[in-house]
């Protein structure tokens, strides 16, 4: 038993990132509220955030600045520090202005969605789809109502 | 001198730069006067199409071109490739969005009054990150580009229909946020197992570790998020919908380009990020693509056949025209992959003419049923024969683009000894006939007492241009295919599988 929960505390951290994962993927497909699925969508993508930056960390490393100043002593000094992988952090930078601008374009839909069918449940903007078909498919709603 | 000199060294960027300046410009131009937008976008999208035309016709005389972003040296710098593959693929953007900059001013004048500058910009900024996904030589950028085309994509669709177009751009905006999500991870696991995001620099590094379940993972990642943004069958449920209540002109752009882009993508991580052994050999994904893709061959045509919405039934199309292209992918013989990529350009030709004509029917007469169209072969005849020559393409005539890959495809499927898969191709073409017979014989046979007083009322030419010059290429590239094969596919080809040349 203890076997398995040492697996489990040596890579915790991927743990955490695909138990985050599935919480936000569950939320977007499973839940009708159309906030609820930008909220799995934001949880979705911010777990793979984790992934990206527990990827960048070492052991005993510091922040990747460098220690000592300017110089040619200070190269030295820089040259023994441990420093932590920046590079994912600065990926994940950009991924989380996406992420931000993707949720963005998301609230401005259920802005206008809200607008139009005066809800954000799914089941209900379904249900008013349904009634309000535009008029260039009267062929098609008229067959879809037959075979209801 | 020196000035055009400094511009030549940097053209292989100035296709994504371009447009990217000049979006962000068109509100500024559309704040001076309303009508220049149009202008504008179209001189825009003419200098990408010059920039692209050249870069290809380098590649083609001196061989690939290796663009170092700000000058750091790859790996640790953005690089830009531009091979054959890439090249050919930005070449048919920059075109399709010309053509289709063309046709946009008398449409959206009519689907999206009052929006027709905001709708400029964010088209350019489509433009962008399409040709930012094709030309990027590194998989971090490549996601950028790719969640820019997919932002400005579920703008444009939701320009459209009331209600329905923000739904089904809702609808969109999950699916591929998860689909772009998959490929981020995918990229943070190749990172994690080589240090490197350079594709090439992927390539070499990859082979030693194709053991590693990381790796396959990442694959798996990669080939999921992929599928759904081309909406391969069983992850096609965002794809109808959006190209239904879409714009037409948004319509034309994103069916043109969009899963176009996305099959060029996967081509490119199969085979230049992977390698075609470990894709072919160790993982069978490219069996497992062929069938996918078969299956959606049959599925797209089967739907298409139950829809009544004419822009509907060319959505449910397109999801079996994917299949050819990936099927030709995955049969990964010289034919069957020339055939695949020949498809990508064929499609892009034919289902952008189909979507523009649909455009150009709803703009006059404002039915999209196509039971409906009676007597429309009287009213707009040039617009009707281009859906003529569009339709033949689809289904595959003789002396049309769609004859040419479907025989491609044919020949691979035959040289794999897939049999099935020659089934299913005949059988495909069969089931377009079904679906494309039911408009022609509402076109062109309607009934004769409600064709009597039809007067000719054709589009106006701003939209005709584009769509017969769209309908002569279907034919042209159908009787000289050599063109095409010859300069760009057969060498590309080699060059995919590993049979000589680099990728």
């Amino acid at each position: 038993m203890s076997g398995v929960l040492d697996i489990v505390y040596a890579e915790y951290n991927y743990w955490i990132y695909v138990t985050l994962m599935m919480i936000g993927f569950y939320a977007m497909i499973a839940k009708k509220n159309l906030i609820k699925k930008i909220i799995g969508a934001n949880i979705f993508q911010t777990a793979i955030f984790l992934f990206y930056i527990s990827l960048g960390e070492v052991e005993g490393g510091t922040a990747p600045i460098l220690v000592g100043g300017h110089g040619e002593h200070a190269a030295e000094v820089a040259h023994e520090v441990i420093y932590v992988n920046p590079l994912p952090h600065v990926l994940i930078l950009t991924a989380i202005v996406v992420a931000v601008s993707t949720t963005a374009v998301a609230l401005a839909l259920v802005i206008r969605i809200y607008q139009e069918y005066g809800s954000i449940e799914e089941d209900v903007i379904l249900a008013a789809r349904r009634k309000l078909q535009p008029e260039f498919s009267e062929h098609a709603r008229l067959k879809g109502g037959e075979d209801e | 001198m020196t000035g055009f000199e400094l511009i030549a060294t940097h053209l292989p960027v100035l296709a994504v730069v371009l447009p990217l300046i000049a979006g962000f410009l068109t509100p500024i131009v559309g704040w001076i006067d309303r009508r220049l937008p149009w202008y504008w976008v179209i001189l825009a999208m003419f200098v990408v199409l010059l920039v692209t035309g050249n870069n290809l016709m380098t590649v083609i005389n001196s061989g690939t071109i290796h663009y170092k972003l700000g000058g750091w040296d790859p790996p640790y710098g953005i690089e830009y490739v531009i091979d054959l593959l890439n090249g050919f693929v930005c070449l048919i953007i920059a075109f399709i969005g010309l053509m289709v900059a063309i046709y946009s001013k008398e449409s959206l004048k009519r689907e999206v009054p009052g929006k027709t500058t905001p709708f400029y910009s964010v088209f350019l900024l489509l433009i962008t990150g399409l040709m930012g996904m094709t030309i990027t030589g590194d998989i971090f950028n490549f996601y950028v580009f790719l969640e820019i085309s997919s932002l400005t994509a579920y703008a444009l669709i939701a320009m459209g229909d009331r209600g329905d177009g923000v739904v089904a751009s809702f609808n969109y905006l999950i699916m591929g946020t998860v689909a772009a999500s998959f490929i981020l991870l995918g990229i943070g696991y190749l990172y994690a197992v080589t240090g490197s995001l350079n594709m090439a620099d992927l390539q070499d590094l990859l082979p030693s570790i194709y053991e590693s379940r990381v790796v396959l993972a990442a694959l798996a990642f990669f080939m999921v998020g992929f599928s759904i943004k081309v909406g391969l069958f069983p992850l096609h449920a965002w794809l109808p919908d959006a190209y239904t209540h879409a714009p037409s002109t948004a319509s034309a752009v994103i069916a043109g380009l969009m899963t176009k882009v996305g099959a060029y993508a996967m081509i490119r991580f199969m085979f230049s990020v992977f390698t075609p052994v470990f894709v072919i050999d160790m993982t069978r994904m490219a069996d497992i693509l062929a069938w996918a893709a078969a299956l959606a061959i049959v599925v797209g045509s089967v739907l298409a056949i139950a829809q009544s919405d004419i822009k509907r039934m060319l959505a449910y199309s397109s999801i079996s025209q994917i299949g050819y292209i990936l099927l030709g992918i995955g049969l990964v013989n010289m034919i069957g992959v020339q055939g695949g990529l020949l498809h990508i350009l064929n499609h892009a030709l034919m289902k952008c003419a189909l979507f523009l004509v649909a455009g150009a029917i709803f703009y006059r007469t404002g039915i999209r049923n196509l039971y409906q169209f009676q007597g429309l072969g009287k009213k707009m005849p040039v617009t009707m024969t281009v859906f003529l020559i569009a339709a033949l393409s689809m289904i595959g005539v003789p002396g049309t683009v769609g004859f040419t890959s479907k025989w491609y495809l044919a020949l691979g499927s035959i040289a794999a000894e897939h049999w099935i898969f020659v089934f299913i191709i005949l059988l495909s073409s069969l089931l377009n006939i079904v679906y494309f017979w039911r408009v022609f014989d509402n076109i062109w046979f309607g009934h004769p007492h409600e064709i009597e007083h039809l007067q000719r009322d054709e589009a106006p030419l701003s939209m005709l241009v584009p769509m017969v010059i769209l309908a002569a290429l279907c034919v042209f590239f159908g009787l000289f295919a050599y063109y095409p094969l010859h300069y760009v596919l057969e060498p590309l080809s080699e060059a995919l599988l590993g049979l000589g040349g680099v990728p």
